[in-house]
């Protein structure tokens, strides 16, 4: 009986060190947006600019996210994992999550009265 | 000889007397009462008659000493010749190398066309002539130091050497060293002043009579506004500035007429040859650089684009073109058949492009189509100077028309008109369809990205934009600053279509531009009781914030918003990237960039130059608000500003 249980504890801790690769951190994911300087082109609320996209509801998951910021398209660097690990990318990812969608147009009065 | 004990005492030793008996009466009220009434005592003493030899010396009349007046300093002359060329104003920090100058204008001149404005830094007062040409059309008078004034100024010549700006400039300079006034002088005289800026100046003289100073001050007017219009520097040596002109010589002095250079328009058969690829292309573009020297240019740009049904896309270094004209913003080079380039300097960037990859060695590709042709008409052609490389790399295009391009526009215009048929009128016309659903949809598109972090804090820049056009659309507006680091949301968001709506950017990027060129656009609009409305960088207004005092002092009405990111964030972001090219930590990007701890307040900064101040607002709802009482304060002439923490793009 003293096997099967030992057996079952290892089974038991190895899931657990699983989970915690695996547990997604918003709260550190904003801490890295801010810290890695993600908001410099993309905005503090993943809005995009002039020199990013919007990375706010774009609809990509975690895996797409790690995978463009490996070999992205355009002006943006690449982020190895040397420099930004898989798990920050996916707190960031979760982050991004977070982060409110756009109001529509219609319900903001100052775009809908642009014209003179 | 026995000298006298000099019992005087000057202002420093009486201030630190006067400090010495404060700190005493408050350390010991016993002692310094007994003071007090020591020095009552002193007082009521009566105090002792001049001696016989102090009467003598304080009565008799002195003996023989130098004096040095004169009626007609050769600076009264240089403002006769600099008033004949018509500036507005003079703008200048004080330097005695031109002081006599600076008495000249003031007193002689009476201070009037042109008016002397005071300005806290030599970069300020290039920046200011660089802004106010921009709405005026007029070329400003600056004056500074041939040393230490130039170095300062240096940069903002650049800014309109490059951005093809005319600004007149003055230096002071004592050529002569048995005229210099001890080691000051010295250190501020040079033999050759204007060769610190002789690579990014059109031209320069340094006259070593009245005579040439007249024909030289003339000539570099006429060189400056002569497309490629740039700086011009004229030396006013001081020895001629404070010199009198001797009376035999009063009358042998002239000073020539002004002869203005008419643009260089293109040659006539490569006008034809471009009339007839644009006519006969499918996909005609226009790419428009500094088009607009003159309001005339704007409507001229339109007809051609309409005529042609050829979209502008528009570099935004003036005012070139409406954006509300359903051809603005609504093509592009890719899709071209033929592109037409109206004084772009980086027109092989607009037509190429450059991998990411491999930067060191810079690969590149045409965007073009294949068998696409490139046109351009240029002015720059005409004018090029080989140290600094604002020149931009070398375009191998099909035709290229040394010219001006405002003025080549009637010729080409005709020649279009000419050509076109009524069958290729109907191919053409029909394009126009397809271009005003493109701007519709861009139109949608802006309006749709504006929508986000709309109630974000920091402000986002959109928003800010929006609640400025707001408060803005329904007066006589005009934007005096760039926008590239606000992500063009004005350019987006409102509706550009008058000369003075748009200023366009620095030339060469040099930041420091953008609060100077603001105080002097505004300084133009002032005149037309037009609003002028400036996006304020940070970083930016950070480089000599003392222009700041120049609008309070003068009354220039401007509004400010400031753009408060708080970090050089085009600097950061070059930074994230060699750190993450290089694989190492992106977070050190901040070392050096960031401008943080303390934050600049900047409501208090511009309260401390005299200016009308809120802030720092970092609610989104509290912006429109504080603008609207702003706009009150700078409707009644003064200028003031709002400063908003904002988001960095």
């Amino acid at each position: 009986m003293k096997i099967p249980l030992l057996l079952a504890l290892l089974a038991s801790l190895l899931s657990m060190a699983s989970n915690a690769q695996t547990k997604v951190d918003a709260e550190n994911g904003k801490h890295l947006f801010v810290k890695d300087g993600c908001y410099e082109c993309h905005g503090y609320a993943g809005q995009g600019g002039a020199a990013g996209a919007r990375i706010a509801d774009i609809g990509l998951n975690a895996q797409g996210l790690i995978r463009y910021v490996r070999a992205p398209a355009g002006q943006m660097p690449a982020y190895k994992a040397k420099v930004i690990s898989d798990q920050q990318l996916t707190d960031i990812w979760a982050f991004l999550q977070t982060l409110p969608k756009a109001k529509s147009p219609k319900d903001i009065p100052l775009l809908n009265d642009l014209e003179k | 000889m026995a000298r006298s004990k000099k019992i005087s005492v000057d202002r420093r030793g009486f201030l630190k007397g006067a400090a010495a008996g404060a700190a005493a009466l408050v350390a010991k009220p016993e002692a310094a009462k007994a003071q007090q009434a020591q020095e009552a005592a002193e007082v009521r003493r009566p105090a002792p008659l001049p001696g016989a030899k102090q009467t003598a010396a304080e009565t008799s009349p002195p003996p023989h000493v130098d004096v040095y007046t004169t009626d007609r300093p050769g600076s009264d002359f240089m403002v006769d010749v600099l008033k004949t060329l018509n500036f507005d104003y003079i703008f200048a920090n004080p330097g005695s190398s031109f002081r006599g100058l600076q008495e000249s204008f003031t007193n002689y001149g009476g201070n009037k066309d042109p008016q002397w404005i005071t300005c806290c830094h030599e970069e300020s007062s290039v920046g200011m002539a660089h802004g106010y040409y921009k709405i005026s059309g007029k070329p400003i008078c600056i004056m500074a130091h041939g040393t230490v004034g130039l170095q300062h100024a240096s940069m903002a010549i650049y800014n309109a050497y490059a951005d093809r700006v005319p600004v007149y400039i003055i230096l002071g300079n004592i050529l002569d060293g048995r005229w210099r006034r001890g080691d000051v002088e010295w250190t501020h005289s040079v033999q050759d002043a204007a060769s610190m800026v002789r690579d990014y100046t059109k031209w320069d003289d340094s006259p070593v009579s009245l005579g040439q100073f007249a024909e030289s001050a003339i000539r570099a007017y006429k060189i400056a506004t002569t497309p490629p219009m740039e700086p011009v520097v004229l030396v006013a040596d001081a020895v001629l500035q404070e010199e009198p002109v001797a009376a035999e010589d009063r009358g042998k002095l002239y000073i020539p007429k002004l002869v203005m250079s008419q643009p260089p328009a293109g040659d006539y058969g490569a006008v034809r040859e471009a009339a007839k690829m644009l006519v006969n292309a499918d996909a005609p573009v226009i790419i428009a650089g500094r088009v607009a020297r003159t309001p005339a240019a704007i409507p001229l740009l339109v007809e051609l684009a309409e005529m042609l049904q050829a979209p502008i896309i528009d570099r935004h270094f003036r005012m070139n073109f409406p954006t509300s004209n359903p051809l603005y913003g609504s093509g592009s080079v890719s899709s071209a058949d033929v592109v037409l380039g109206l004084e772009v300097p980086d027109m092989w960037y607009m037509t190429h492009s450059q991998t990411p990859i491999n930067r060191m060695g810079m690969e590149s590709k045409p965007i073009t189509k294949p068998g696409a042709k490139v046109i351009t008409i240029f002015a720059g052609d005409l004018f090029s100077k080989s140290n600094y490389q604002d020149f931009g790399r070398y375009d191998d295009v099909d035709l290229s028309i040394a010219a001006d391009a405002e003025a080549t526009l009637p010729m080409l215009i005709d020649e279009c008109r000419r050509l076109i048929t009524s069958e290729r009128k109907s191919v053409i016309q029909a394009r126009a369809a397809k271009y005003a659903e493109t701007h519709r949809r861009n139109r949608e598109r802006d309006i749709q990205q504006a929508a986000w972090a709309w109630d974000a804090s920091p402000v986002s820049t959109a928003r800010v934009s929006a609640e400025l056009w707001n408060q803005v659309k329904n007066e006589d507006w005009s934007l005096v600053s760039d926008v590239t680091f606000f992500s063009n949301w004005p350019l987006r968001l409102w509706d550009f279509d008058k000369p003075y709506h748009f200023i366009g950017g620095h030339g060469a990027y040099g930041v420091g531009y953008g609060a100077p060129a603001a105080v002097g656009a505004a300084l133009a609009n002032k005149a037309h009781g037009r609003l002028s409305v400036n996006i304020q960088c940070d970083g930016d207004l950070n480089y000599a914030p003392g222009v700041l005092w120049t609008a309070a002092h003068h009354r220039i009405p401007l509004l400010n918003i400031m753009h408060n990111n708080r970090a050089y964030h085009q600097e950061m972001m070059y930074l994230e990237d060699m750190a993450a090219r290089a694989q190492r930590p992106v977070d050190k990007a901040q070392i050096g960039t960031a401008i943080t701890d303390p934050n600049i307040n900047y409501q208090l900064m511009a309260k401390a130059y005299g200016m009308y101040s809120e802030g720092p607002i970092d609610n989104p709802n509290d912006v429109g608000t504080a603008i609207k009482r702003a706009i009150e304060v700078v409707k009644k002439g003064e200028p003031a500003m709002i400063d908003v923490v904002t988001e960095p793009r």
